[in-house]
């Protein structure tokens, strides 16, 4: 029976390896995502190990507001030069060195842009003179307030060299110009540790412009005397100090270091997983499908071998192990060519965020548990339903001429009704917010189950929509005859269409839920913004673009400016829950500009020591005009705020509003953005070019008119898009490979019909044309239903935002024509191999053949 | 109307010093070898031969199927020898219809489209008149709607040789049309074939082994070895079995 089984796999090698190719991709993925996760990971351990080397306990302070990954970027407490005494003098300190360094210091380059970053940190420092570490290249230390030094990256970036007149950004005060006089590298010739940047200023210069106080660090680090442990300092330091601080190690320092960023890539993990399971999902379909058509060609070989005394259990084995050994070569295949994408995204990556030095691409466990689990449970759970129904065949059989029976599609019919319904309680119950922590899961799920149930369903509904889709094409005898086929087998047309179904859903799906709410916001922007210009910069670091706030009072006075307004944000506590708080330079620009209406109290002015709430903030906290709340931001002491007014939550407003003296408290006190408001009758056109030349030296923002900046804001929707639609492309890939195989194993199946057709006439040219109308038929039937299940899925999930502004459904009809098309391309080229061998089959071999 | 000619005058197709080889060197194997024949108009034609004779290879050359080693093939006033696939295309949908054992119908398409088919592949439309007296002489008006698999064997069949006649080609290639029917089926087919070739002056070339089949032929041409051995003018099954005798006894001492 092995041997039985061995022969008939070889003899069928190449459809099935088209069917593996998809679980070949999908391990890919799932390896692939695995491997860069682990090389990234420990090449961050390398580079923290590497910067943290030279110290053994480090002191900072406590951050006044502490916050998630997610939430954004810490800003620590300050530690005054007095702690670095005191610390100096703990027994078993060998030094202790006030350290100043803070993310968001910009350079900017000689074209006059700011040197940007994909992620690593931009920081600031106090020089702190050479180390092991650190080596000067040319020039010299700073000494002066106008001096800097950068590191050798960071001067190549930017294109600058020593003696030139720089500028620099940081979050605490505008632009500022100084000279570059000395280029310093790390240790091993490296001109940069992980794509880090620092532009190191004297002490005080540091001090002022980074911290915005005198005489304090942001932290100090300590080198222990010989013979101490570095625990055991870390302890003695700790006690001495009491509460306020933390103290750890250089090794927990990296490894804090190197574990938020890992939290960071066990996201891009999941979302390389999320697509491997998409792949798989679709190769799933593909392998039943193939498993499926074979159990049926060859009904007659295992009926024989039922007569001769196999039993249905062996034939179910026959199947199965055919199935595993498939899953087998394509998990190895998977494993390989994930090792080498996960190797290319590292280098890609590390590339990218500026020289991070690879620490060897590994190979984790996971990678190959995963890989090989993945690869063979796919295959083998695809085959066992095409085995079942191969056991079921009749020794009879084997004497009978049995085409493809039509079966009924009652049973089918059923489960995939009672499926799909359970996927959209599912979804519902998900959407609706009634499923507590589970909601991402049970929304998945409702997803899972929704495509398995239309899949199920499509056999039914391949029938009339194939038949109506085809006779587009029955004005042609080829196209007549095409149609009819791809009516032929509606289980086959039907699972080879919903491969296609998934990728396309996908993509619709997402696309109708981003394009709703960018129309959505858009339409708000547009209806409430009532300012004429807006100054805004895109996010390249963790800290948002910043501009001067002089700028907004030259602005103001510029004729025809009715009103400039700069909005400021931090992420700060009140009463203890962490709040993105917001401060006007104008609070009239609540009511004048974002069209806020008042709930209570007035929310026209404000005094330092009053607030405005949201009225959603205010009703779930419980607070009225008049209560007193507690507010700290990322900076500075706690202070006491009076509510004095209550707007109505818009999308535009935040939660709450704080009075212009509080920016000074705030991570980065200068204006986000500006709103600039023109008297009546005054062109944009006129005060545009003005507002620009006073942003000369604020080189992250611009402005632009209101569209323009609706367009800004909504862009980074429009990036995200892309790329889920170049990812989820894949699965389409993969739908086609779907394709090829159904319409090469058809071909297979019917060569004695193509002999015949051939025989009595059909050209060459139009047996091709007959086989393409096929492909294009069942693929533009997939892309048909892909979009169906797809709008309905974006208009579930756009329906469930409702609440969180998401208000008009906007259906990317442009899209879905493209790809109604690209469907119809897709099932043309998908056709042209099984076209051509079609158009090839020798006419009397075809005949002859029995 | 095709009208009967003679015997001696235009052949429907003709064979000139067939030769079919197979394979190269020591393994060579002569299927045809030098086959001569003509294949008169309106003239129902039986090639006989014990299995290996070379009978079907010689209608697949005639028919255009299959290449010939040497000599040349003619259907009608067409050298079919040396014609490419698109030569040969056109030779088979508008010179020759075909008959197999096998029924070969597209399932998918009813008894009605299957039998217009080849003349849709060409672009034509039948003779309306014509497609009457098919349907009737067939007799399956009331079975043109049904597809292939709600049809006899039998019914089968007589679709198939519907869609050879319907298009009216110069000759109709039929093999083993009877194989794989039953002696009442077979028998009607084998009618119906006689008929069309009486009443309307098809040409029909037909490759069997049995002899009732032979016997409705106008004419049976045996084959032994890929050679013609002999020829029967008027056949009747108990001529055409002696005849078989004879050519069967050789070959059995030979063996």
């Amino acid at each position: 029976m092995l041997r039985a089984t061995l022969k008939s796999l070889l003899a069928r090698k190449v459809r099935l390896l088209l069917s593996g190719l998809a679980v070949v991709l999908g391990v890919m993925f799932v390896s692939g995502a695995f491997v860069l996760t682990d090389t990234l990971g420990r090449s961050f351990d390398a580079v923290f190990a590497d910067a943290y080397e030279g110290i053994d306990v480090n002191v900072a302070g406590k951050p006044k507001v502490a916050l998630s990954e997610m939430q954004g970027e810490q800003v620590p407490t300050t530690v005054p030069a007095a702690t670095v005494q005191r610390i100096g003098a703990v027994a078993g300190v060998a030094e202790a060195t006030g350290v100043v360094a803070t993310d968001g210091a910009q350079l900017i380059g000689s074209n006059g842009k700011v040197v940007t970053s994909f992620g690593p940190p931009q920081l600031g420092s106090n020089w702190q003179g050479e180390s092991d570490l650190v080596k000067l290249r040319e020039g010299h230390e700073p000494r002066a307030d106008d001096e800097i030094v950068v590191n050798a990256a960071l001067a190549q970036a930017g294109k600058v060299k020593v003696g030139d007149r720089v500028g620099v950004l940081t979050p605490l005060s505008p632009k500022q110009t100084f000279t570059l006089v000395g280029i310093f590298g790390y240790s091993g010739d490296r001109d940069s540790i992980g794509g880090v940047n620092e532009v190191a200023f004297t002490t005080p210069v540091a001090q002022r412009l980074l911290l915005g106080e005198w005489d304090v660090f942001t932290n100090v680090t300590v080198r222990a005397a010989d013979g101490v442990s570095d625990s055991a300092l870390r302890d003695d330091v700790a006690r001495t100090l009491g509460d306020g601080f933390e103290v750890k190690t250089g090794a927990q320092l990296s490894a804090d270091a190197s574990a938020s960023l890992k939290e960071g890539l066990s996201f891009f993990n999941k979302i390389l997983l999320g697509f491997a399971a998409v792949a798989l999902l679709v190769g799933t379909f593909l392998i039943l499908n193939t498993f499926s058509i074979i159990v049926a060609q060859r009904t007659r070989e295992l009926a024989l071998m039922r007569a001769i005394g196999a039993s249905g259990r062996q034939i179910i084995g026959s199947v199965v192990l055919e199935a595993v050994a498939i899953g087998l070569i394509a998990s190895v295949l998977g494993l390989g060519a994930g090792i080498g994408i996960g190797a290319l995204l590292a280098y890609v990556f590390g590339n990218l965020a500026g020289g991070l030095t690879l620490a060897g691409i590994g190979v984790p466990a996971s990678a190959v548990i995963g890989s090989f689990a993945v690869g063979l449970v796919i295959t083998v759970v695809a085959a066992l339903l095409p085995a079942l129904r191969a056991s079921r065949i009749p020794p009879i059989a084997a004497m009978q001429d049995v085409a493809n029976p039509d079966r009924p599609l009652t049973r089918i019919t059923v489960t995939g009704g009672v499926i799909t319904g359970i996927g959209a309680v599912l979804l519902f119950l998900g959407l609706s917010g009634n499923a507590g922590d589970n909601t991402l899961a049970v929304i998945l799920g409702g997803v899972l189950f929704a495509f398995i149930g239309v899949a199920l369903l499509t056999p039914l509904i391949s029938r009339p929509v194939v038949s109506l889709l085809g006779a587009i094409f029955a004005w042609s005898v080829p196209g007549k005859l095409g149609r009819l086929n791809s009516g032929r087998n509606p289980r086959r047309t039907a699972i080879t269409a919903a491969a296609l179904m998934v990728g396309i859903a996908l993509v619709t799906g997402v696309t109708v839920i981003l394009d709703s709410a960018k129309g959505s916001i858009g339409a708000l922007a547009q209806d409430t913004i009532k300012a004429e210009l807006v100054i805004s910069g895109s996010t390249t670091g963790p800290r948002p673009a910043s501009f001067d706030p002089a700028v907004l009072t030259k602005v103001a006075a510029l004729p025809g400016v009715q009103m400039a307004d700069g909005e400021y944000g931090d992420m700060g506590m009140v009463d203890g829950k962490v709040t993105w708080l917001a401060a006007s330079s104008d609070v009239t620009a609540l009511q004048r500009i974002f069209g806020a209406k008042t709930t209570a109290g007035d929310i026209s002015r404000l005094g330092p020591d009053q607030m405005l709430f949201s009225s959603d903030a205010a009703r779930s906290r419980n607070i009225s005009v008049g209560s007193t709340v507690t507010v700290q931001a990322s900076r500075g002491e706690p202070r006491t705020y009076t509510v004095s007014g209550i707007y109505e939550s818009s999308e535009l407003t935040s939660p709450v509003q704080l009075p212009p003296q509080a920016v000074k408290d705030f991570a980065v006190p200068k204006p986000n953005q500006g709103f600039i408001q023109l008297a009546p009758g005054t062109r944009v056109a006129d005060v545009q070019p003005q507002v620009e030349a006073l942003l000369v030296d604020s080189p992250e923002v611009s402005v632009a008119d209101r569209d323009a900046f609706i367009e800004q804001q909504t862009g980074s929707l429009d990036s995200l898009l892309t790329m889920i639609q170049i990812l989820l492309a894949l699965a389409i890939v993969i739908a086609v490979l779907g394709i090829v195989n159904t319409l090469a194993l058809s071909v297979l199946e019917r060569t004695r019909e193509l002999g015949l057709l051939r025989a009595i006439g059909l050209r060459r040219a139009q047996t091709m044309r007959m086989i393409t109308v096929e492909a294009v038929v069942i693929s533009v039937f997939g892309a048909l239903l892909g979009i169906v299940v797809g709008v309905g899925l974006g208009a579930a999930v756009v329906r469930a935002l409702k609440d969180d502004g998401i208000t008009d459904l906007i259906l990317p009809w442009g899209q879905m024509g493209l790809f109604l098309l690209l469907a119809a391309i897709i099932g043309v080229v998908a056709a042209v191999l099984p076209a051509v061998r079609a158009a090839r089959i020798n006419v009397l071999g075809a005949i002859a053949h029995d | 109307m095709t009208a009967t000619v003679g015997r001696h005058s235009q052949a429907a197709a003709r064979a000139n010093d067939v030769w079919k080889v197979y394979g190269t060197g020591e393994a060579q194997v002569a299927a045809l070898r030098g086959v001569s024949a003509e294949f008169e108009r309106g003239r129902f034609t039986a090639i006989m031969g014990p299995s290996g004779s070379g009978k079907s290879t010689l209608m697949h050359c005639l028919a255009g199927l299959d290449s010939v080693s040497k000599g040349t093939v003619q259907i009608g006033d067409t050298t079919v020898t040396g014609l490419g696939d698109s030569g040969l295309t056109k030779l088979r949908r508008d010179k020759v219809g075909f008959i197999f054992q096998q029924f070969n119908l597209l399932p998918t398409l009813t008894a009605q489209e299957n039998i217009l088919l080849p003349m849709s592949i060409a672009g034509r439309k039948p003779d309306p008149a014509w497609y009457d007296t098919v349907i009737d002489t067939v007799g399956l008006r009331d079975r043109l709607g049904h597809r292939p698999s709600q049809l006899s064997g039998g019914q089968q069949q007589r679709v198939a040789c519907a869609r050879a006649l319907v298009a009216r080609p110069e000759v109709i290639f039929a093999d083993e049309p009877t194989g794989n029917l039953d002696s009442r089926s077979g028998a009607e087919v084998l009618n119906f074939l006689r008929n069309s070739v009486r009443e309307h002056g098809q040409t029909i070339v037909m490759v069997t082994h049995d002899p009732t089949a032979a016997a409705y032929a106008d004419r049976v041409v045996f084959l032994a070895d890929g050679q013609i051995v002999s020829e029967l003018i008027e056949p009747t099954a108990d001529t055409v079995l002696d005849t078989m005798k004879k050519l069967d006894t050789p070959v059995e001492v030979a063996g």
